[in-house]
């Protein structure tokens, strides 16, 4: 056991420094260099806490680092923060995709709003994944909304304002379901527990229920974490907001805010809720191999390359909810794994989009061309990202999505199927963009540079990360499996076969 | 066990390594040497491995290196299984990779691309030796992907040529539809065996149901028509032509497009509990056989022809396998990669002396130019032509002698295709090599030249093997053949074994007298003639208006449906009926952008309204 301390200062220390970001506004580059190294300091806080971790294996299974304190009693407000294996990942995701997103984005994106709404979302989302007590991840997960809108609708393209509100209405009204079905979770626990409201995951799961309340409380955290995850068909803001928003709002909203959602519903819907799988389960399936042939689908036909990540996310986040649905012990271990590969790979896409962008000033397919002749190393590193992302073995997207098909095809094998179908879809949207983009003949080469020391600085450790993981995860998945077991075990009615 | 099968894998990822990372101010000939002895190493282990293997009493040896993943029962490890039909796969893969390297340096002299040529080459053998020797069904898929993307790499690696672009793709897409069926063959396999590698498999096939079975092997075959090029998804071969000539020779012909037949090959023992299934398994083999077989005597590409020759011989192979002759699958393999890939390097030869031409009426009487390759070029038509003592004579009539023994259409069908196999190879070799010089305009006047040596050497040692390959398993010979040393994998032996020598000698006599009637017919029409609209069938030509009609049924109905989700239902229908909420927002927000903050403010007070509403008559129901 280790001192909650290591994770308070995690998720408070990104705060200080936006405090301190906007404090050093007056002087040109000091809320960049104040931004660039809290987030170093927190990433590398974040592997230490990972290590850290390592000396708890034995019993990976239960939560490291906690702590709790009772805020408000008469309001059931407490900070109650740990990790298990489940949301270690997530933790080294958050502090790596900040600090590769401020990075990534130096010019005019530098002023202090900016990294400082970057890195008060850093808090938001590190709280998010932290938290042990719903009510204290409620807050966390509806603060996010706040600088999220503001980096969409301050430093977004040319419809930004129409994305930022869509986003925010969306998710907002999605919450509202979320904040009325643990409003309803907490006081049924106090009705029949007695004493002070709380919303302690632990204490909420031992609420008994009948099976119909059950289902309604899924239904309701289910449309709060589908708009933010996004699960089909509650999407529709994600590919204007990820089209729109600048190369590090779209970082944040698809490697990070997603996984809010698919975390939130592994950790709250499936774990609090376990009475209601046998009715949502095919509802839930169903919904989730939708999304990854819709989704696939219609990111071969977008032209822009913005959306058809937006679009490949909503396909790749079917797999997790399947795996997550699925609920064996391969499949959810694969969809945790998953909900981190996808975010190291969609930062890496949307990262190699953003120099792109840089080169030719758009992110529509139609207008690039040939940019594999005068930018080898690009087009390079794009395949690379690309290949991860198509699920090729050896690189990481692939042990993750074989996991959840795996898991889901032992007990759900005609969902596993088809959404083995979306493993050909992939390829086919991802190397028909590639062409579009790099084969052939460039018009005016002189325009396109490859990619600066720089840029390539700052991708490499999201290339190192998908080919090691690819061939090497075990490291990671012993830190995952235990904890993933566990919770399948916590959730599964005795005598049923996993 | 740190064993010397280790190293055939890991020096071909050395190279890819040093020449990736460290190439680029290397020259051309250290760049080669690294890649080709690399390559060259590895093939001296294989042989090292093999002797190894020879000495021991097992014949199955498990070398672990190190544990990929193992979540809640699904154990897969970074494992070889040295066994025969391993050894034997990687003997002849690192063989011929290794002359195919040197051919390399050679005919991509000059390239801008020259280093990115090799870390290619070299990445796919590395993937090649993984698919094969990998002890489970996981790792070889990872070899299985592998050398798919390399192909694609290699097929698109003119990448401006839009047809080179769009033929790289074609091949990586029409792959992955087969993946999908190894991939549930892996899922159905699991969740039925709890296991991925092969020993345990087949240790426990006995349990699966005959349903589950035929279903695996029905997966596994779509998995080796999609990498085997075989019908339904045999046309991104032909496509695939758009790669470099040794690239076609090494990846198209001799390795990775016999992996499916390896697949299925491997998985024997599986294969052997589903009647129905081998018996699809056949039927496809021997219908692609032909069907490829008539496609190729209408096409005018050098290149073309000996692709659909690959698909029509690979056709074979792929009936060997369900008909139950599994080490005549691999010896017809093996004699092919000799032929095949001498014709490929031939033809690249060729195209390399008429400065890239490939059609073939641009060709002829080449062959007083050619002093190398003519010679070497006309073993190999003899060969796949069926004509003895060459290689391909052996190994056709072992699958065809096996046909017979399966069953008597199919056998009738391998014979028609040994006609025509003989007819279009004829055909290729008149049109090139003799009659009139139609290149004068191509070479602007002036005489062909033959290649230099790193290009001819393997020719030579090539035609060699191609003279002499039979030897391997010459009918009259079990002991000490190739069917021996694979019987330990494939458990028992080819329906031949049992054939009476008499019936042995006439389906010889039977084979024989099929490819003279294809070279008489292909030198009585081809001696004097050029083109022929009576003999080249525009349906043959366009292969049976196969893509035509996937265009037609899947390619367009689809993309049609992707635009329609893209520009109706996405934005009409999912929007307007999820967004029924946001839609009136959305409305009024059209009037309120000028007040963002004022409809953010009205929207939050009515949702904390709203909620207080809700926790209110909460609060009353469950107090």
């Amino acid at each position: 056991m280790h001192s909650s301390l290591w994770l308070t200062v995690l998720v408070w220390l990104p705060l200080l420094g936006a405090a301190a970001a906007l404090l050093a506004r007056r002087r040109p580059g000091a809320p960049y260099a104040v931004a660039v190294a809290t987030a170093s300091v927190e990433l590398a806080l974040s592997l230490v806490v990972a290590v850290l971790y390592n000396d708890h294996l034995a019993g990976a299974h239960t939560f490291d680092f906690v702590g709790r304190w009772v805020l408000a009693a008469p309001f059931g407000l407490a900070y109650d923060v740990g990790i298990d294996g489940i949301s270690l990942l997530l933790v080294v995701l958050t502090a790596l995709v900040v600090l590769l997103a401020l990075l990534g984005a130096r010019e005019r994106r530098s002023e202090a709003a900016f990294v400082g709404w970057l890195l008060m979302l850093t808090t938001f989302t590190m709280g998010s994944f932290v938290a042990r007590d719903l009510l204290e991840f409620f807050i966390f997960f509806e603060l996010t909304l706040v600088p999220s809108y503001f980096l969409v609708a301050h430093w977004g393209g040319a419809q930004r304002s129409r994305a930022a509100l869509k986003f925010f209405v969306y998710t907002f009204a999605g919450s509202a379901f979320l904040f009325t079905g643990l409003l309803y979770l907490g006081f049924l626990h106090q009705h029949q527990a007695g004493g002070s409201l709380t919303f302690a995951d632990a204490a909420l799961a031992s609420t008994s229920m009948s099976h119909a309340t059950a289902v309604w409380l899924f239904v309701a955290f289910a449309i709060a974490f589908g708009v933010k995850s996004p699960i089909w068909p509650l999407h529709t803001w994600s590919p204007l907001a990820y089209a729109e928003a600048p190369t590090a709002g779209s970082m944040e909203l698809s490697a990070l805010l997603a996984k809010l959602g698919s975390y939130g519903l592994l950790r709250f819907a499936v774990g609090l809720l376990p009475l209601a799988l046998t009715t949502v389960r095919p509802y839930m399936l169903t919904l989730a191999v939708i999304g990854i042939i819709y989704g696939s689908a219609l990111a071969a036909s977008t032209p822009d390359l913005k959306r058809l990540v937006a679009y490949s996310s909503l396909a790749q986040m079917g797999f997790v909810t399947l795996g997550i649905m699925t609920g064996s012990t391969i499949a959810t271990t694969g969809a945790v794994l998953l909900m981190f590969n996808h975010g190291v790979i969609t930062a890496g896409l949307f990262l190699l989009i953003g120099y792109i962008e840089r080169r030719r000033g758009t992110a529509t397919i139609a207008d690039l061309r040939g940019m594999q002749g005068p930018a080898p190393v690009l087009a390079g590193l794009f395949t690379v990202v690309m290949l991860a992302s198509i699920g090729l073995p050896g690189l990481s997207g692939f042990i993750s999505e074989f996991l959840v098909l795996v898991g889901a095809f032992a007990t759900h094998a005609w969902w596993a199927v088809v959404a083995t179908i979306g493993v050909v879809l992939a390829a086919v949207y991802l190397l028909w963009a590639y062409q579009r983009v790099f084969h052939g003949q460039a018009r005016d080469v002189d325009q396109i540079p490859d990619v600066t020391h720089r840029e390539r600085w700052v991708i490499a450790p999201i290339v190192a990360i998908v080919v090691v993981l690819g061939v090497f995860p075990k490291p990671v998945l012993d830190r995952v499996t235990p904890t993933a077991h566990q919770f399948v075990e916590s959730v599964t009615p005795a005598g049923v076969n996993k | 066990m740190a064993h010397v099968s280790t190293l055939i894998l890991l020096l071909p990822l050395a190279g890819f390594l040093v020449i990736l990372l460290f190439g680029r101010g290397l020259s051309e000939r250290a760049i080669g040497s690294i890649g080709t002895g690399a390559v060259g190493l590895s093939f001296v282990f294989s042989v090292v491995t093999y002797l190894d293997l020879l000495s021991r009493n097992a014949r199955e040896v498990t070398v672990t290196m190190f544990t990929w993943f193992d979540v809640g029962g699904l154990h897969v490890s970074a494992a070889l299984l040295v066994d025969p039909l391993s050894v034997t796969m990687a003997l002849f893969v690192t063989g011929i990779s290794a002359l195919i390297h040197l051919y390399s340096i050679g005919y991509m002299h000059g390239d801008r691309d020259f280093r990115k040529f090799f870390v290619y080459l070299n990445l796919f053998v590395f993937s090649m030796l993984t698919l094969v020797l990998a002890n489970n069904l996981a790792l070889t898929f990872v070899g299985w992907e592998g050398v798919g993307v390399c192909s694609y790499w290699l097929v698109a690696y003119y990448y401006d040529r839009d047809s080179a672009a769009t033929a790289g793709k074609k091949a990586f897409v029409y792959n992955r539809i087969g993946d999908v069926g190894l991939l549930v063959a892996m899922f159905l396999l699991f969740s039925r065996l709890h296991t991925l590698s092969y020993l345990t498999i087949f240790n426990r096939a006995g349990t699966l149901t005959s349903v589950a079975a035929t279903v695996v092997v029905l997966s596994l075959l779509l998995g080796a028509t999609g990498k085997s090029a075989q019908i339904p998804l045999f046309n991104w071969l032909p496509d695939a032509m758009e790669g470099p000539t040794p690239v076609s020779a090494l990846i198209h012909a001799a390795t990775m497009v016999t992996a499916g037949v390896y697949l299925l090959a491997r998985m024997a023992p599986v294969l052997a509990l589903s009647t129905s299934g081998r018996a699809t398994v056949a039927v496809i083999g021997g219908v692609t056989a032909f069907v490829a077989a008539t496609i190729a005597t209408s096409q005018r590409d050098i290149k073309k022809v000996l692709a659909f020759s690959t698909v029509s011989q690979i056709g074979y192979m792929i009936l060997a396998v369900g008909a139950g002759a599994y080490s005549a699958a691999i010896f017809l393999m093996i004699a092919h990669a000799f032929f095949k890939a001498l014709l490929f390097l031939g033809s690249g030869s060729v195209i390399h002396a008429l400065d890239g031409e490939q059609d073939m009426r641009k060709m002829g009487g080449l062959a007083r130019f050619l002093p190398l390759t003519f010679p070497t070029f006309l073993i190999a038509w003899l060969a796949i032509s069926g004509i003895p003592p060459f290689a391909g004579f052996w190994a056709k009539g072992d699958v065809l002698t096996n046909a017979y023994a399966y069953s008597k259409p199919l056998w009738i069908l391998g014979v028609l295709t040994a006609i025509l196999t003989a007819y279009y190879m004829s055909r290729l070799f008149v049109l090139t090599f003799r009659g009139t010089e139609r290149f004068r305009e191509v070479t602007h006047g002036h005489d062909p030249h033959e290649s230099p040596w790193v290009m001819t050497v393997p020719l030579v040692i090539l035609a060699v093997l191609t003279t002499l390959g039979g030897v391997i398993d010459l009918p009259w010979i079990h002991h000490n053949s190739l069917a021996g040393f694979l019987d330990p994998t494939f458990g028992y032996l080819p329906l031949t074994a049992h054939a009476s020598t008499g019936a042995q000698v006439g389906l010889a006599v039977v084979d024989v007298v099929a490819a003279l009637l294809g070279l008489a017919a292909a030198f009585s029409i081809w001696r004097n003639r050029v083109s022929s609209p009576t003999y080249e069938r525009s349906f043959l030509e366009r292969v049976w208006r196969w893509d035509d009609a996937y265009d037609a049924t899947i390619g367009r109905p689809l993309t049609r449906a992707a635009q329609i989700g893209d520009t109706v239902i996405e934005p009409r229908i999912i929007d307007g009926a999820v967004g029924a909420v946001a839609g009136g927002v959305r409305r009024s927000a059209e009037g309120l952008r000028k007040a963002q903050s004022g409809f953010a403010r009205h929207y939050a007070l009515a949702m904390v309204l709203g909620v207080s509403v809700v926790v209110v008559y909460l609060v009353a129901r469950v107090g």
